[in-house]
């Protein structure tokens, strides 16, 4: 591990809500210590060099999400990012394209995450209301489970959408983040829905048709979901639902 | 001043207030959840291990049921906790967890045949039931006799908040997210609601509720290694603190988990040790069997920090630039298992270590990891001394953790607490109406409002950043594992003078919208008073009970410190909080003092224990012998919980008891 290196950060500053303010690239100089992630770092710059940069972590362990942002060019988790992945020890940060900007490397993706889950009913819709909590529960086959549990692993980071080139051209694309939720409900034996549903959800250039497979998703998921796999798996569905 | 106002206001988005906010929409209540982050980004999420519920489904859980989980409980809070409250919880716990399958949970499942699992650094076969097969799977965790932990292998805490969150976004609950309430609003018995800022403007609103529940989780934050999220802060304790009037409860209890990373304090699940995993030396000894020969490394959590830190303190840890360690072995356990049930630890531990748990042995060491101190609330969540004003989850002592939550009962305790309080809340605001005094209102409100203009006008010369790094290294050395008297009086000193410090804090930054000086500025102030009510209640507590251990009073007393310690902060210049006690009345016990099998027996008893334990055998011998369980339980100690609830549960074992016993009616 590099120790005792000066990083450069080049970071963008930029405040919508500050009248006159114009977006900009700030530098600022930092030694890296052993174990160093950019949660660190920017921590580090926000106590000593500057109080007012604004950008959001949480769990600091890659658990939540909040804070994905685009480094070197990738949109990634920070917390988890090591400095010393860098060898040349210059990071440049940017905000995760794609949302509504709150400042600096901050970026509003609860408010997009919910409107997304709103628009697409991304909640169990359940066969039956009258399941008695009392009672035993209905048995689920364990291999069911356990997949439903590998698609459910989202932390809703945005990566996904930042990454994804017909996101970035149509705002009205639900990206792979919205479709990996709709095949984690289409898998699921407990929800009412049909793919007829679905269809009528994503079965469009909004939806699966809309995706150009540029896997700017499956590439840079910070949990490694199967994007790509689940977007083919929902288009076959489509396709031949109506059928 | 702009006023919203609500029947139902929650503040904190996480499992607890979620289930309280469903539980009013549920009623028709108008409901309105604040947050300082997006919901699914909650502390909740980062849960791993799982949840504990009696179900019974599994071959190591046959028999489990309330009555063990309610002992094993009570045991874990080394008698420091509510067993009425931890009675509530036990029989409400396997409800939750159906109706969390019900909500969408993919619970890991039993699959019926043998299966291989580790037990004791050994490889076992088990064998699963037929009629199992499908059911809600459960592991072992530390400090339960029956492998009792409900999972979505690692990730159980992000597979409920998403369940539980998407719920509510079914029932159109509106979660207005980076808010931050900075204040109770109260006329002295009454709670109205809170004001509360914006993140991202900094507009301070008035929130007004019939019922104000805080969920805002624990306070770790006070501390330098934490495994919470840096959100944790405690600042729904010091709303509460700060009203004067309502007092937080045990504050002083504070759980430290035995395998957080080093140096980062990062978790890894007890799932590791409850799976089989193992606690190793810098020999690679196995040192947990020489300490708690019975229950080794699954030994309660308080038990197994205090062993680790033992054993470092004799030289046996890893010497590291960040100071000595353990090791975590989870490598017996396989690949596959890794990479399937603890993938979590796994991508843990390849991002911010750079090993593979597979083969590699894991940096560990104890950290604070749980705040059992919280808001005191009465059985059905409510504020004795403010009415109105609700707490459920980590934020509050709710009390049934006393004082060591045993591992998967937290997550737990999110959504039975929230089950459960989220109907006396409803209930109160069916019964009270919405009381808005503007007068009332703007005086808090301009109170927060000139906070913040001192703070932006000031000519204060204290950096927020700064102090807060001290208080947390002051929290971390002094009111730590191991307390004792010296080092706690000197933590309660450096802390009331670092509180004055903070009333001269200036700011560089002086924007009103998104300043996270500001930000940091305003909550350090806050947890200040915290961190004095932790170590202020530590200093006056001379036993040692749970997770609080002095090293100058060994013993758990129960004869003058069965108690809860109850702190307020009733001068709001002053620099201490006021301390007092609620007497644990051990005539109403189900289960008085007793060994909780851990070294040796030290306890101090109270003169009252053995007139209960002759008391309850009497009142189980008036009983006959065909009474059942639940008519023995309730004959000692009774307990309530909402109608909607009160229905037994059901289990594979007693389903197969009825049948053979109709069987043999027939025969």
């Amino acid at each position: 591990m590099s120790q005792g290196r000066t990083l450069t950060f080049n970071i963008f500053r930029y405040d919508p809500q500050e009248p006159g303010d114009k977006p900009k690239m700030v530098k600022y100089q930092l030694e890296e210590a052993p174990g160093m992630t950019v949660f660190i770092a920017l921590n580090m710059l926000r106590e000593k060099q500057d109080p007012s940069l604004q950008f959001d972590f949480v769990c600091r362990a890659g658990i939540c999400g909040s804070c994905a942002m685009v480094i070197n060019g990738y949109p990634t988790l920070a917390c988890r990012t090591l400095t010393s992945k860098y060898p040349k020890g210059e990071i440049t940060l940017m905000p995760l394209p794609g949302f509504e900007l709150i400042g600096d490397l901050s970026v509003n993706t609860g408010k997009f995450m919910r409107e997304l889950a709103e628009r697409l009913k991304l909640w169990l819709h359940p066969k039956t209301d009258e399941i008695d909590i009392h009672r035993i529960e209905a048995p689920m086959a364990p291999e069911e489970a356990a997949k439903l549990y590998e698609l459910e692993r989202c932390v809703e980071c945005g990566v996904c959408v930042s990454a994804c080139a017909t996101k970035q051209m149509r705002d009205t694309f639900v990206g792979a983040v919205g479709m990996m939720k709709i095949a984690r409900f289409e898998l699921d034996s407990r929800d009412a829905r049909s793919v007829e549903d679905f269809y009528h959800v994503i079965g469009n250039q909004d939806g699966v048709f809309g995706c150009m497979t540029l896997l700017g998703c499956q590439d840079n998921c910070p949990k490694d979901l199967p994007h790509m796999q689940q977007i083919a798996y929902l288009r076959r569905k489509m396709a031949t639902a109506l059928v | 001043m702009k006023l919203i106002y609500t029947d139902s206001l929650v503040v904190g988005a996480g499992l607890a207030g979620l289930r309280v906010a469903i539980a009013s929409k549920e009623r028709g209540l108008d409901t309105l959840v604040l947050s300082l982050i997006p919901a699914k980004r909650s502390h909740s999420a980062a849960a791993q291990g799982g949840m504990q519920a009696s179900l019974g489904n599994t071959v190591k859980g046959m028999g489990d049921d309330e009555d063990v989980h309610f002992q094993d409980t009570v045991k874990g809070s080394d008698w420091g906790c509510d067993q009425e409250v931890a009675r509530m919880f036990a029989h409400c716990a396997p409800k939750a967890v159906r109706e969390l399958a019900n909500w969408g949970v993919p619970w890991t499942r039993v699959t019926k045949g043998p299966r291989d699992v580790v037990v004791n650094a050994q490889k076992v076969t088990i064998e699963e039931a037929e009629e199992a097969h499908g059911l809600i799977n459960a592991r072992d965790f530390g400090g339960t006799k029956k492998w009792r932990t409900c999972y979505t292998a690692d990730g159980t805490g992000h597979s409920l908040l998403y369940a539980v969150d998407n719920k509510a976004i079914s029932m159109d609950i509106p979660v207005h997210e980076r808010i931050e309430a900075l204040a109770l609003i109260h006329d002295g018995s009454r709670c109205h609601g809170v004001v509360a800022r914006c993140l991202i403007t900094g507009e301070l609103r008035a929130y007004i509720g019939k019922s104000t529940t805080i969920a805002t989780g624990g306070y770790g934050r006070i501390y330098e290694v934490s495994t919470n999220a840096i959100i944790c802060e405690g600042i729904g304790q010091a709303l509460a603190l700060e009203t004067g009037v309502a007092k937080l409860g045990n504050m002083e209890a504070v759980q430290f988990h035995p395998t957080a990373i080093v140096p980062v304090g990062i978790l890894t699940t007890e799932g590791c040790r409850g799976d089989g995993g193992l606690l190793r030396d810098k020999d690679g000894h196995r040192f947990m069997p020489d300490y708690e020969p019975e229950k080794k490394e699954l030994a309660s959590r308080d038990v197994v920090s205090r062993r680790m830190t033992e054993h470092i303190r004799k030289g046996k840890g890893v010497d590291s630039p960040y100071g000595p360690h353990l090791w975590l072995d989870i490598t017996l356990l396989g690949r596959k298992h890794v990479e399937t049930n603890l993938r979590e630890v796994k991508e843990i531990c390849e991002n911010f270590l750079g090993i593979d748990p597979a083969k590699d042995w894991i940096p560990v060491r104890p950290t604070q990891h749980y705040s059992m101190g919280g808001i005191r609330t009465d059985a059905t969540g409510q504020s004795p001394q403010l009415k109105g004003l609700f707490s459920v989850g980590e934020a509050a002592c709710w009390d049934m953790h006393g004082f060591n939550r045993l591992g998967g009962n937290s997550l737990a305790e999110t959504v039975v607490g929230g089950m459960i309080i989220g109907k006396y809340v409803a209930d109160f605001c069916e019964q009270n109406t919405l009381e808005i005094d503007t007068a009332l209102v703007d005086k808090f409100v301009t109170q927060v409002g000139s906070e913040i203009d001192d703070l932006l006008e000031g000519q204060g010369s204290e950096s927020a950043f700064d102090i807060k790094r001290e208080m947390q290294r002051i929290m971390m050395d002094y009111v730590g594992i191991f307390r004792n008297g010296p080092e706690l009086q000197k933590a309660v000193e450096q802390l009331q003078a670092l509180l004055l410090r903070s009333r001269n804090i200036g700011l560089s930054c002086k924007k009103r919208h998104a300043n996270p000086e500001l930000v940091e500025a305003l909550r350090v102030k806050r947890m200040l008073k915290v961190a004095l009510t932790v170590a202020c209640g530590a200093e006056a507590r001379n036993e040692s009970r749970g997770a609080h251990a002095r090293e100058d009073f060994p013993q758990r007393n129960d004869k003058d410190w069965l108690n809860r310690t109850l702190s307020s902060w009733p001068n709001h210049d002053a620099t201490l909080p006021e301390l007092d006690y609620e007497q644990l009345d051990v005539m109403k016990m189900e289960l008085p003092p007793g060994y909780r099998g851990y070294g040796i027996n030290n306890a101090i008893a109270h003169p009252d224990t053995e007139k209960r334990e002759l008391q309850i055998t009497e009142i189980l011998s008036g009983l006959g012998e065909d009474a059942d369980r639940y008519e023995r339980q309730r004959a000692i100690m009774p307990f309530d919980v909402p109608p909607s609830l009160k229905e037994r549960n059901e289990r594979l074992h007693d389903k197969q008891l009825k049948s053979s016993q109709q069987l043999g009616d027939k025969s």
